[in-house]
C-alpha cells in the first residue's frame, strides 16, 4: 500500500521538460509497472514517450487509488482534472460505508454530508455494496432511511443495516422505515446479501423483497426482527431456492421452514443461525421434530448450525432431549450442569462450545463427555465455570490437537491432587502440541 | 560549598526504600524534604474525597516520621515549574533528588524541571523504586516496542536480572550530620493541609476503612505475610463473600502512593516462601498482584494517549455509546442492580472493591450492557478508586472492556448470576444497600422478580424505594455481543476473512493493521489466538471454509477485494 508522494510537483509542474519529469518518476517509482516491456526497456526510451504523471491511464491509476482510504483518495482527487475523473470512475464507487453518528450519542465521525450528497447524485448507480453504520440516536437511522429513499437507481447486491449502539431502526416509526427499505427491493432485484438485524422489517415487505429477488438471495440476516412471523420467513424459504446463509430468532423456527429449506428445489444450505431470546422469565419455547433436522441434514450435510442461548437456567425444557445436528453453541447466560449433560449426549456435530456461566459445582463429568461423543469439537470457551484441573487435562488429552481455540478463564481450574495451576499449563501445552495458557484477567 | 538538598515526593511517600532520597542525603548539609500540592496527581485533575483524605494521611505520616529524624514535611502549593526555582533561589539549593516516575505526563513534567534545575546550577538525582524494574529495560529486552500481552510479559520478565533490593531505611544514622533548618513559623508556611482547609465537606464523614501513611502500610504487609505463613498457601483464594469486604492486610492503595514498596513486598514474600515451601524458586504467579501493576506501567510508559480511545494504537476503536444519563446511574449506584449498586456504594464509600467486583461494574458499564465508553468509567475509578493510578488503571478498564490486550469477549459477567453465586447469601447486599435488607436471599439480587407481597413485607416497592433494573440484561447482552462480533470481523477483515465487507473503515483502517501486526509478538502466540474470536465469530466467516470464501467475493467485487486480499497472507 504504497502512498505515493510528491505527485502534486511532478504532475502540475507544467513548466519542467520531459527529462525532469522522468526522472521523478525514475526516482519515486521504480517498477509501478509491472508489464514486461517496460521493465526491459531502458530509462532513455520511457522519455522519448514523453512519459508523465499526468498521462498515467486510468486503469493504472484505478489500480492505485483502490489502496488508498477514501480520505487520502479525494485530496489525490484534487490534484488534477485527470486524477479528479478517475477518482469519479464506476469501479471506485461499488462499495460504500455510509457512518450515520450524532455527536451526542457517539464518539465516531460520521460521513460528511456533503460527501454523501455527492454519492447520492453522482454514484448512485453505481453503488453494489452498501452498508450503514448507525449510532444510538433515532436521527442517524432517520438519516440511513432518507439515503435508502434515494437510492432509486441502485443495483444493489448487498445491503446491511447495522446498528452500532442501541437499535435506533426500531425507534423509527415503522411505516416510515418499511417504505424506504422498499425502495431497495423494488429497484434493486439483484439483492444478494441483505442484513437486517434489529429492524421493523415485517411480512409485507419481505413479500415484497421476495417478489423482487428469489433468484438471487442468498444470505438473509434477521435476528430480532419482532414484526416477522414464521409465515412471513416461509414465505422467504419457500421462494427464494438460492438461499444459503439464513440468521433469525427461534420464534420463526418451524418444522415447515426446516422442510422448506431441505426441499428438492432448494439449494445446500451453509449456514442457519438462530437465537434463542427469553423475553421473560418463565417463556415457553416451542420443539422442532427430530425428523426436520434430519431432512435438513439429509439435504445439506455440511450446513452449520448456530445457536445463542440467551435462556434463564429453567427455560432449557424443550431443548437437547433430542439429537439436534448443532454445530457451534453459546451460552450467553448460565446453564445447568444437566443441560451441559444433554449436549454432550445429543450434539455429535459439535464444533464450538462457549459457557459464559455455570455455577460453583465442577462441569468434569460433562466435559469428558463431550470430548467423547463430540468429535468435532474444535473451539472451546469457558467463563464463571469450575473444572478440576485433572478432569480438565484429561479433557485436553481426548481431544487433543483438533482442539485449535481453547479459551479458559484461570478462575475456572481448580487445583487438585494431581496438578496445581503453574503444573497445568505443561501439561495441557503438552496434550495440545502447542505452548497454551489460561485466559488472565487482572488482579493488582 | 554548603550542599543544600531537597527531595521532592510525589509517590514514594515513605523512608523504607527510597534509594532517591539515599543518595541525596550522602554528602548533604541541609535536606528539606517537599511536597507541592497543585496539581497533584500528573494528568489528572479528578479526585474525590477519600483520594484527597488517604493522601493527606501520608503526608502527616510522613511529616511525624521526619520528626523522629529531627526534621519535617514541607508542603508547598503551586506548579512545580513556578515553585521550583524560586525555592532553588531562597534555599541555596544544589542537588534536588526523586523518585523516577514513568507515566507519559510525568516524564514531561520532571523533563521540565531538569531544565530549570540545570540552568540553576542544581544536579539532580533520580532513581527507580516504583516499579520492580527499569521499564525501559524490559522494553529494550522487547525489541523497543512495550509488550501487549501479559504472557509476553511475563516472558520477558523471566529473561531479566534480579530485582534490585529495597535501600536501607533513612534512620538518625543514615542523616548523620545533614540537617534540616525549621524556621518558627513552619507550621504556617509548610504544613500538610486538613480536608476543610482544602475546601471539603467533613462533616459525616466516616472514618477512613483504609488509613494512609507509611507507618500503616509496613504494619499491614507484616499482617498479611502473617497470614500467608499462617496458611502455608500461597495459591490465589478462593473467592467467597468476605473477600468482597475491605481486608486489614489488603495492600494496592499503599503501593499505589509509595508508602509501600514494591520492592519490600517482592522480597518479603519471595523469602517467606522459601521459608514455608523450603524451595529456592518460587513462580511467577506469586507475585501476580505487583506483576499486573507493573506491566501496567510498562504498557503505558511511552504512549501518552494510553488513557484515550481515540488515537490510542494499542485501543480497538469500538462504537461506544454517549448516554451521560446511563452513566451517571452506573456511576451513583442507581442502576437498579443492586450487586452492582452495592459495588458502587462500597466503592464511593470507602475507596476500594474486590478486583472481581471491578470486573462485575467494569463488564456491566461497557460491553456487558449499558454500552458506554471505559473512558467514562475509568473518570469514575480516578475520582473514587484509591488504588487506580493513571497507567493502572487506563490499562485495565481497556482490558475490561475488552478494547485491546485481551479479546476473550464472549465471557460477559451477569449482574444477578454472579452475584448470586459469589455471595448466595445476600450478605454484601444488605451491607451497603441497608434498603434492601429484608429481603429474602431468593430475590436480594433480583427484586424486581419479587411478588408484591414480598416487596411490601421488605417494605421496598421496587420502582419507588429501590429503582427498576435499568437495562434488560439478556437484551443488552443480546445485543452487545453481537455489536463485539462485528468490531473483531472488521478487525480480522485484513486476514481476508468478513463475510459482509463494504470497505475499509476510515479511521481504523492503519492502526488496526499496526496493531495486528505487533499482536503477532511471540510465535508462541498465533494471531488467532490473540484475537481469539474464532469462537461463534468467524469460523462460519472463513478460515479455509470454502462457501463462505466464495460468498465474501461476492460481496466485494474485483477492484476493493484486491485490496483485501493484497493485506491478507
Amino acid at each position: 500500500m504504497k502512498r505515493v508522494k510528491g505527485d502534486e510537483d511532478a504532475c502540475s509542474s507544467s513548466s519542467e521538460g520531459p527529462t525532469e519529469s522522468c526522472k521523478k518518476v525514475r526516482k519515486l517509482q521504480p517498477s509501478k509497472e509491472k508489464h514486461q516491456e517496460e521493465e526491459e526497456e531502458t530509462d532513455v526510451d520511457l522519455c522519448e514517450f514523453g512519459f508523465d504523471w499526468a498521462l498515467l491511464p486510468q486503469e493504472i491509476l484505478l489500480n492505485i487509488f483502490q489502496f488508498l482510504p477514501l480520505l487520502d483518495r479525494a485530496y489525490a482527487s484534487q490534484v488534477c482534472r485527470g486524477w479528479n475523473q478517475a477518482f469519479h470512475m464506476p469501479e471506485l464507487w461499488r462499495c460504500f460505508e455510509f457512518e450515520l453518528n450524532q455527536p451526542a450519542s457517539s464518539y465516531l465521525k460520521a460521513t460528511h454530508p456533503e460527501l454523501i450528497k455527492q454519492i447520492i447524485k453522482r454514484h448512485s448507480n453505481h453503488l453494489q455494496y452498501v452498508s450503514f453504520k448507525v449510532d444510538s440516536s433515532t436521527e442517524s437511522a432517520e438519516a440511513a432511511c432518507d439515503i435508502l429513499s434515494q437510492l432509486v437507481n441502485c443495483s444493489l447486491k448487498t445491503l446491511g443495516l447495522i446498528s452500532t449502539a442501541r437499535p435506533s431502526f426500531m425507534e423509527l416509526p415503522k411505516s416510515h422505515f418499511i417504505s424506504a427499505l422498499t425502495v431497495v427491493f423494488v429497484n434493486s432485484k439483484s439483492l444478494s446479501s441483505l442484513k437486517i438485524d434489529d429492524t421493523p422489517v415485517d411480512d409485507p415487505s419481505l413479500k415484497v423483497l421476495v417478489a423482487n429477488n428469489s433468484d438471487t438471495l442468498r444470505m438473509l440476516k434477521m435476528s430480532s426482527c419482532p414484526h416477522v412471523s414464521p409465515a412471513g420467513i416461509l414465505c422467504v424459504a419457500d421462494q427464494c431456492h438460492g438461499l444459503r446463509e439464513l440468521a433469525l430468532n427461534y420464534h420463526l423456527l418451524s418444522d415447515e421452514l426446516l422442510l422448506a429449506l431441505s426441499s428438492e428445489k432448494h439449494v445446500h444450505l451453509e449456514h442457519l443461525r438462530i437465537d434463542v431470546v427469553s423475553e421473560n422469565p418463565g417463556q415457553h419455547f416451542h420443539t422442532i421434530r427430530k425428523s426436520s433436522w434430519d431432512a435438513m441434514l439429509r439435504h445439506s450435510p455440511k450446513f452449520n448450525l448456530v445457536m445463542y442461548f440467551f435462556l434463564y437456567e429453567d427455560e432449557f425444557g424443550p431443548f437437547f432431549r433430542e439429537e439436534v445436528p448443532i454445530t457451534h453453541l453459546y451460552f450467553g447466560r448460565s446453564v445447568s450442569k444437566d443441560v451441559l449433560g444433554r449436549v454432550g449426549v445429543h450434539c455429535p456435530r459439535l464444533v464450538e462450545l462457549v459457557v459464559c456461566a455455570n455455577g460453583l459445582r465442577p462441569l468434569d463429568e460433562e466435559l469428558i463427555r463431550i470430548a467423547k461423543r463430540c468429535t468435532q469439537l474444535s473451539a472451546i470457551g469457558l467463563g464463571e465455570c469450575e473444572v478440576s484441573c485433572s478432569a480438565f487435562v484429561e479433557f485436553v488429552k481426548m481431544c487433543g490437537r483438533r482442539l485449535s481455540q481453547l479459551s479458559i478463564m484461570e478462575e475456572v481450574l481448580i487445583p487438585d491432587h494431581k496438578y496445581n495451576l503453574d503444573e497445568i499449563h505443561w501439561e495441557v501445552s503438552k496434550h495440545l502440541g502447542r505452548v497454551w495458557f489460561p485466559d488472565m484477567m487482572p488482579t493488582w | 560549598m554548603v550542599g543544600n538538598t531537597i527531595h521532592w515526593f510525589r509517590k514514594g511517600l515513605r523512608l523504607h526504600d527510597n534509594p532517591s532520597l539515599k543518595e541525596s542525603i550522602r554528602g548533604a548539609d541541609t535536606l528539606r524534604c517537599v511536597y507541592i500540592l497543585d496539581p497533584w496527581f500528573a494528568g489528572s485533575s479528578n479526585v474525590g474525597i477519600s483520594r484527597w483524605r488517604f493522601l493527606l494521611q501520608c503526608l502527616e505520616d510522613l511529616d511525624t516520621s521526619l520528626r523522629k529524624l529531627n526534621s519535617r514535611l514541607f508542603v508547598i502549593r503551586g506548579q512545580p515549574t513556578d515553585v521550583f526555582p524560586r525555592l532553588f533561589q531562597e534555599w541555596q539549593t544544589s542537588q534536588l533528588s526523586y523518585e523516577y516516575d514513568s507515566e507519559p505526563f510525568g516524564k514531561e513534567r520532571d523533563a521540565a524541571i531538569q531544565k530549570l534545575a540545570s540552568e540553576a546550577g542544581v544536579e539532580v538525582t533520580v532513581k527507580v523504586s516504583h516499579t520492580l524494574y527499569d521499564l525501559d529495560k524490559i522494553i529494550e529486552l522487547n525489541g523497543g516496542q512495550s509488550p501487549l500481552t501479559y504472557k509476553r510479559f511475563q516472558a520477558l520478565i523471566s529473561h531479566m536480572d534480579a530485582v534490585e533490593s529495597p535501600a536501607e531505611i533513612i534512620t538518625a544514622e543514615v542523616m548523620r550530620k545533614c540537617a534540616t533548618p525549621i524556621s518558627d513559623d513552619h507550621d504556617d508556611k509548610f504544613a500538610v493541609p486538613s480536608l476543610e482547609e482544602l475546601g471539603f465537606e467533613t462533616e459525616g464523614l466516616a472514618t477512613a476503612v483504609w488509613p494512609g501513611g507509611e507507618t500503616e502500610a509496613l504494619t499491614r504487609l507484616e499482617r498479611h505475610l502473617e497470614r500467608k505463613a499462617w496458611v502455608a498457601n500461597f495459591e490465589r483464594p478462593r473467592m467467597n463473600a468476605n473477600s468482597l469486604l475491605a481486608s486489614p492486610t489488603g495492600l494496592s492503595p499503599y503501593l499505589r502512593f509509595g508508602c509501600l514498596s514494591c520492592r519490600l513486598f517482592y522480597f518479603k514474600l519471595t523469602d517467606l516462601y522459601r521459608k514455608v515451601k523450603k524451595n529456592s524458586s518460587p513462580p511467577l504467579s506469586l507475585y501476580g498482584q505487583l506483576l499486573w501493576r507493573e506491566f501496567f506501567y510498562t504498557t503505558a510508559t511511552n504512549n501518552p494517549r494510553f488513557d484515550k480511545m481515540e488515537g490510542n494504537p494499542v485501543c480497538v476503536q469500538i462504537p461506544w455509546d454517549r448516554n451521560p444519563e446511563a452513566l451517571a446511574k452506573w456511576a451513583e449506584g442507581r442502576t437498579g442492580f443492586p450487586w452492582i449498586d452495592a459495588i458502587m456504594t462500597q466503592l464511593r464509600q470507602e475507596g476500594w472493591i474486590h478486583h472481581l467486583a471491578r470486573h462485575a461494574v467494569a463488564c456491566f458499564l461497557t460491553r456487558g450492557d449499558l454500552w458506554i465508553s471505559w473512558e467514562e468509567g475509568m473518570k469514575v475509578f480516578e475520582e473514587l478508586l484509591l488504588d487506580a493510578d493513571w497507567s493502572v488503571n487506563a490499562g485495565s478498564w481497556m482490558w475490561l472492556s475488552c478494547s485491546s490486550f485481551f479479546q476473550q469477549f464472549f465471557h460477559c459477567y451477569c449482574p444477578v448470576g454472579f452475584g448470586r453465586r459469589t455471595d448466595p447469601n445476600g450478605d454484601y447486599i444488605r451491607r451497603y444497600l441497608p434498603i434492601l435488607k429484608a429481603f429474602p436471599a431468593k430475590y436480594i439480587f433480583d427484586p424486581w422478580n419479587a411478588p408484591e407481597s414480598v416487596q411490601k413485607a421488605a417494605k421496598c416497592v421496587i420502582g419507588m424505594h429501590y429503582p427498576k433494573p435499568m437495562v434488560h440484561h439478556t437484551e443488552a447482552s443480546r445485543l452487545n455481543i453481537q455489536r463485539m462480533t462485528q468490531i473483531y470481523q472488521q478487525l480480522s477483515c485484513y486476514r481476508g476473512l468478513g463475510e459482509h465487507r463494504a470497505q475499509p473503515a476510515e479511521t481504523t483502517a492503519n492502526s488496526l493493521k499496526i496493531r495486528l501486526e505487533s499482536l503477532e509478538e511471540s510465535k508462541q502466540i498465533p494471531i488467532t489466538n490473540l484475537i481469539g474470536n474464532n469462537i461463534m465469530c468467524f469460523f462460519y466467516s472463513g478460515r479455509g471454509h470454502a462457501a463462505v470464501k466464495r460468498s465474501s467475493e461476492d460481496l466485494t467485487p474485483g477492484g476493493s477485494n484486491k485490496a483485501q486480499r493484497q493485506t491478507s497472507n
